[in-house]
């Protein structure tokens, strides 16, 4: 991205000014570094849902922004419904509530070390990885409808996890307002056969162990300290959520002229937040932010099987879950607004009363993905993180190189090779699809959340890195 | 990346590639006939799974959608194959298309998905409308958009 085109406000943070049609300006919360990384399709998207009604304060792009469809991933909007506020699939993405979920093992790497390669194999056995894999949970349709509403708590009543796993999760693991009814049949189809399956592309499962400390008293109430091994599952909404984006993208492109809007792009498309087709798609979102909610809490059933056949002593509680793909409905300086994030993780800040008792006094756990060799990061909301973009912080590395330049540089037996040298242990149904997730195909997660945090989104809490990958 | 799996035409071969997109990924299929890019739009994203070539063209199944123009059109085409293989759990190796006024009618032959054998390496999520285009250009046709995966 030219800097030229920007005011630097301060060391972290630049601004678009409104110009044009732009109804606010756009704010980039970046090093210099990143932000020269940016594509420019990164500020044309940034500009462009800088002009969308309703739009409140900024539209926001977070340090680990790429090029997206309609809105830059990595971007932050929110709107206004009384000031005449868009609800945009485009916003959300295809995957409904893609999310990270953390688990504590009670464990240090030496004991799990001792079963490293016996776990990878019952883990890869266990958790439906890959294109086309299917989960041992058939769904009817009034089933169907009952996981749609009930989310995680649907999960956890049907005896996959524990009562308590959901205190850990965004909106207690049930999305309020979800209505299954503007689900479309074909998305409810694609879902019957997924639930509790991991997905491919960048998502995985890792066990991790914990490799920096950056902040001691924050890290005590997460409940980590130095080598503790940790669980972490990054997956959506799978099929359902994909077939809703791809539902109300159309959907939404052919109304925007009946609404008036004029859209400065296509893939912008979007509903009045008070209109019939901005509520149906608030409900079937809802709806898919449930669907991704149970998955990852199957998946978590699956892990704790997993863990119990080889190290049978292992209890796996929730540190916590998020999900960084939505549209919610959130009180910011007194008003209701609809925060869209799409690769953007929420943040609370210490006290906010979503929290769990648990959690309240430190601030919200953001969990940071990054690539395969790089590691990870969990970091905390805070009270600076609530003024500066409707508390919301960065979601992961983001990709330095796309997957065709990627599968041309590298082959997957090779990364898993390399990555088996440092104790990394790799399984993959597909070798294209690791080289296309190397590391090095991916930026500096450091450098992005150092950004982060010195931009007041986040507090660095800890760092960890994998010892099994199991990538789909 | 590209390919030659379907027939040549007179003013021009039929053929598709893949475009850069930072984190997903651009399908174009190029052609003599609109018709025909969009069969090639098809295959280039088939590649983006696995080798179109891999996939026996044992089951045809029929697809026919609507839109109100050529680019909608085109990503109703390519979501609708994304439909078929998450359903079915098959790949499609070989494709033809008859375009009518504002609808399609296509056919696309294909597979049950064998890991072991098509090595695929990610699945599609949906068609965006990112670089959605559907023109004349260079005598022939082209039709293309970004992919979610």
């Amino acid at each position: 991205m030219d800097l030229a085109l920007l005011t630097r406000r301060c060391e972290h943070e630049w601004e678009i000014p409104a110009h044009g049609a732009m109804r606010v300006p756009a704010v980039i919360f970046a090093s210099e570094a990143l932000v020269r990384q940016m594509d420019h399709k990164v500020y044309e998207q940034a500009v462009n849902v800088a002009m969308l009604p309703g739009i409140v304060t900024a539209s926001f792009v977070m340090p680990d922004a790429h090029w997206g469809y309609g809105f830059p991933i990595g971007g932050v909007a929110a709107f206004d419904a009384d000031g005449g506020g868009v609800v945009s699939a485009g916003g959300v993405g295809f995957d409904v509530s893609c999310g990270v979920r953390c688990l504590h093992t009670g464990f240090k790497s030496a004991a799990l070390r001792a079963a490293q390669e016996e776990l990878a194999d019952v883990l890869y056995a266990q958790i439906p990885v890959g294109v086309g894999s299917t989960g041992g949970i058939h769904l009817g349709v009034s089933e169907t409808d009952a996981m749609l509403t009930g989310g995680a708590s649907w999960a956890v009543h049907n005896g996959w996890g524990e009562a308590e796993d959901l205190e850990r999760i965004e909106e207690r693991g049930q999305m309020s307002g979800a209505d299954p009814h503007q689900v479309s049949a074909r998305a409810k189809q694609r879902q019957q056969d997924e639930m509790g399956t991991l997905g491919s592309g960048n998502h995985y499962l890792e066990v991790q162990h914990v490799t920096g400390i950056f902040d001691g008293a924050l890290a005590r109430q997460f409940g980590l300290e130095m080598d503790d091994v940790v669980v972490m599952i990054h997956c959506g909404s799978r099929g359902l959520g994909h077939q809703i984006g791809t539902d109300f993208l159309k959907r939404m492109a052919i109304a925007a002229g009946a609404y008036g809007i004029a859209l400065p792009d296509r893939e912008l498309a979007c509903a009045p937040i008070r209109s019939e087709l901005g509520q149906s798609y608030l409900g079937a979102m809802r709806a898919a932010i449930n669907c991704a909610l149970a998955n990852r809490q199957i998946l978590t059933h699956l892990v704790r099987r997993a863990f119990a056949h080889v190290l049978p002593e292992a209890k796996l509680p929730l540190l916590y879950d998020v999900s960084h793909n939505t549209c919610k409905l959130e009180q910011h300086g007194g008003r209701s607004l609809y925060v869209h994030r799409k690769g953007a993780t929420r943040a609370f800040g210490p006290g906010h009363p979503e929290l769990p008792e648990a959690l309240r006094a430190a601030g919200q756990p953001v969990l940071i993905g990054g690539s395969m060799g790089s590691g990870s990061y969990i970091l905390a909301g805070t009270h600076s993180s609530q003024r500066q973009a409707f508390s919301s912080a960065c979601h992961g590395a983001g990709r330095a190189m796309s997957r065709h330049q990627a599968s041309r540089t590298w082959r997957g037996r090779e990364v898993i090779e390399a990555l088996a040298a440092r104790g990394i242990t790799v399984r993959s149904p597909s070798m294209r699809g690791v080289a296309e997730e190397a590391p090095e195909a991916y930026k500096d997660v450091a450098a992005v959340v150092d950004s982060a945090e010195a931009a007041g989104l986040a507090r660095k809490v800890a760092r960890v890195e994998p010892l099994i990958c199991i990538k789909g | 990346m590209g390919g030659d799996p379907m027939a040549s035409g007179k003013r021009m071969r039929a053929h598709w590639e893949h475009f850069a997109h930072q984190a997903d990924m651009g399908v174009r299929g190029i052609g003599p006939s609109k018709a025909q890019a969009f069969e090639q739009a098809a295959l280039a994203m088939t590649a983006i799974m696995t080798d179109p070539a891999t996939v026996k063209p044992l089951e045809m199944i029929r697809i026919d959608c609507e839109a109100p123009d050529d680019e909608l059109l085109l990503a109703e085409w390519l979501n609708s194959l994304v439909y078929e293989m998450s359903t079915r759990r098959m790949l499609f190796g070989r494709f033809t298309v008859e375009l009518g006024p504002g609808a399609l009618q296509g056919r696309a032959w294909g597979e049950r998905i064998d890991p072991e054998r098509h090595h695929p390496a990610v699945e599609v999520k949906g068609a965006t409308y990112t670089s959605l285009r559907v023109a004349q250009e260079g005598g022939g046709w082209i039709a293309q958009t970004v992919v979610d995966v």
